[in-house]
């Protein structure tokens, strides 16, 4: 499909298109829809605010990553930190929690962007396990391998405490994404987020055009894990617990695994890929505890061989035939 | 004095087998990156099925040592060229996530038919009677099968080296590996050498597994425990060099020994800091394939 007038194709990309409210009228109505489940809905909210992270670096920034974690645990200890010393109001902690992370960010960003290829992604491992070790060891802080378990979470703007069903939580994680997603979505169609993808495709042109690549890595990854920093923040917050498996290899591999199913770089791809593998792995584990794992892997495999680009991809191309 | 050096001797003694182990699994790991470009996250899957059948051929079939450790090789290399055939080979040279994807699909499956065919424990590992209690070399008592793992693997390492600089197979393999195109241009059929090395490398982390499952315990979760261990390796000492990985397990064995020696408690997080300055430093590895 190409388009009449290519300047205005590129000038429209931006404007909002019907098809992107039905996320959000799908969570409103799994609110009312599904009101037993509300707990595992704010997790896959906050999951979802998680995969976007990994879609902002991996996505457009084409940075490989299997450390995302390093952010989401130090948002949750951040957070979790915060409600356990007396300072449990839910949107400071929040706040509080992205800048942590953001800046830790920044300052592993000057070490991992230097690198490339296998040597990246193992540093950005490297970095996630040296954070878990640490936090499994300063027990006296962290409360160690037990997890930090007196956290006292205030009420959402002092009127809304966190409850036993989530719907606060629930509520509450909606919002945040939501407008994280609004400054994502703004970010990404920007002059700046074009710029991502051109260093993605090929970054020694963009260096040829004048573009500071590192820079704007820099800048791309330290957003990046200030997002993921809120999304531990929100799962410290509504579970009121936080342990050093929030820094762990799986919870790094997981979300990269439910973004690449939704789709990778299509901005709608975690929105897809969580719900979908964490109602599945909520579901087959109901059913099947010890073996879900197979079935999960089965449809990796059958989708790289049948159907590339995740979902999203799929359905681009069933449209483009 | 005395006691330091005691402590130089049992460091160096445990860190040289557990690096034995470490090279033979990360080696065809190595191979496969440096060849085929494909980062392949379930090598360990092949470990492990390799320690598997080993112990299992031993306590069910009730075979000895030698053969089920034959056979575990043999049948895991097989699997591995079955899997080069129908699913790796479409990776090659591929997109990067499709290869994490496809790859972690794989270590997801693996993982619940390790459980589903052997339970969630980890598998006791009694090695042979020839090789079981201790020795004593000059007035000193080491454990007999890590005398002999560290033997072995040395004659394995220089069999592999050997065999790589001498052999047609192996100047084949060395051609591909520094320039693929100009290999195949020479007529080097580099679909067939590519099925053959990912069999061999697949049975060389079977090897590395069935040897090392008194160091590495066999269960479920051994694909995803030991990974970052075996990636490490491989992007320290160099993807696609082969004896790059060698240097770099030697390195990793013997500090991971020494550290868990001497602060037990915080031990992984200095090894983690090492890695991290070894990449930083020099972020091809250590012995950069050409």
């Amino acid at each position: 499909m190409i388009a009449a007038d290519p300047v205005a194709a590129l000038a429209a990309r931006h404007r909002w298109r019907w098809p992107e409210a039905l996320p959000w009228l799908a969570a409103v109505a799994a609110f009312f829809l599904f009101p037993g489940y509300l707990a595992l809905g704010a997790q896959i909210l906050a999951s979802i605010l998680y995969g976007l992270s990994i879609d902002l670096v991996l996505g457009y920034g084409g940075i490989v990553t299997l450390g995302q974690a390093a952010f989401f645990g130090t948002g949750a200890y951040t957070a979790g930190l915060l409600a356990a010393h007396g300072m449990g109001a839910p949107e400071p902690g929040l706040i509080a929690a992205g800048l942590a992370a953001a800046a830790l960010g920044a300052l592993s960003g000057l070490a991992v962007l230097r690198l490339s290829g296998l040597a990246q992604l193992m540093a950005t491992l490297m970095v996630a396990a040296m954070l878990q070790s640490a936090a499994d060891k300063a027990s006296a802080i962290t409360g160690g391998a037990d997890g930090l378990q007196n956290m006292a979470v205030g009420k959402v703007l002092g009127l809304f405490a966190f409850g036993l069903y989530g719907r606060t939580a629930y509520l509450y994680a909606l919002a945040v994404l939501f407008l994280c997603f609004l400054g994502m979505r703004a970010l990404v169609h920007s002059p700046f987020g074009r710029s991502l993808v051109g260093m993605r495709e090929n970054a020694a042109r963009m260096t040829a055009l004048g573009a500071p690549v590192f820079a704007r890595r820099l800048i791309a990854y330290t957003i990046a894990a200030g997002m993921a920093g809120i999304s531990g923040a929100l799962y410290a917050q509504s579970t009121g617990f936080v342990a050093p498996d929030s820094l762990g290899f799986d919870r790094s591999g997981n979300i990269l695994v439910m973004l690449l199913l939704g789709g990778i770089g299509r901005l709608y791809g975690a929105f897809i890929g969580v719900p979908l593998f964490m109602v599945a792995q909520d579901r087959l584990s109901d059913l099947d505890p010890a073996y879900w794992y197979f079935w999960i892997g089965l449809g990796l495999v059958l989708m790289v061989r049948f159907a590339r680009g995740g979902i999203l991809g799929l359905a681009a191309r069933i449209r483009r035939e | 004095m005395h006691q330091a050096l005691s402590a130089a001797i049992s460091i160096g003694f445990f860190g040289l087998a557990y690096a034995m182990v470490l090279y033979l699994i990360s080696v065809g790991l190595s191979v496969t990156l440096g060849l085929m470009g494909v980062v392949n996250l379930a090598h360990g899957a092949f470990a492990m099925f390799g320690g598997y059948a080993v112990t299992e051929l031993m306590a069910r079939a009730g075979l000895p040592f030698w053969a089920a450790l034959i056979a575990g090789v043999v049948l895991v290399a097989a699997g591995g060229a079955v899997l080069e055939r129908v699913l790796y080979r479409r990776l090659y040279g591929g997109d990067e996530l499709d290869q994490v994807l496809l790859t972690i699909g794989l270590v997801f499956m693996s993982l619940a038919a390790a459980r589903f065919g052997f339970g969630t424990l980890d598998q006791v590992f009694h090695p042979p009677p020839a090789l079981a209690g201790t020795i004593t070399i000059a007035g000193r008592s080491f454990p007999t099968y890590r005398s002999f793992l560290i033997l072995s693997g040395a004659a394995l390492v220089a069999l592999l080296w050997l065999g790589l600089d001498r052999t047609r197979f192996g100047a084949m393999l060395r051609a591909a590996v520094d320039n693929p195109r100009m290999a195949e241009a020479v007529g080097i059929d580099t679909g067939r050498l590519f099925a053959v090395s990912f069999a061999l490398g697949s049975g060389l982390a079977a090897l590395g597994g069935g040897l090392g499952a008194e160091i590495l315990p066999i269960s479920p979760a051994y694909p995803v425990q030991y990974l970052v261990d075996f990636l490490t390796v491989v992007a320290v000492g160099g993807a696609g060099s082969i004896r790059g990985p060698f240097l770099a397990a030697l390195l990793l064995g013997i500090s991971q020994t020494a550290f868990l020696y001497f602060w037990p408690a915080s031990g992984s997080f200095f090894i983690d800091a090492l890695t991290l300055g070894l990449l930083m430093w020099r972020p091809r590895g250590l012995v950069p394939a050409a």
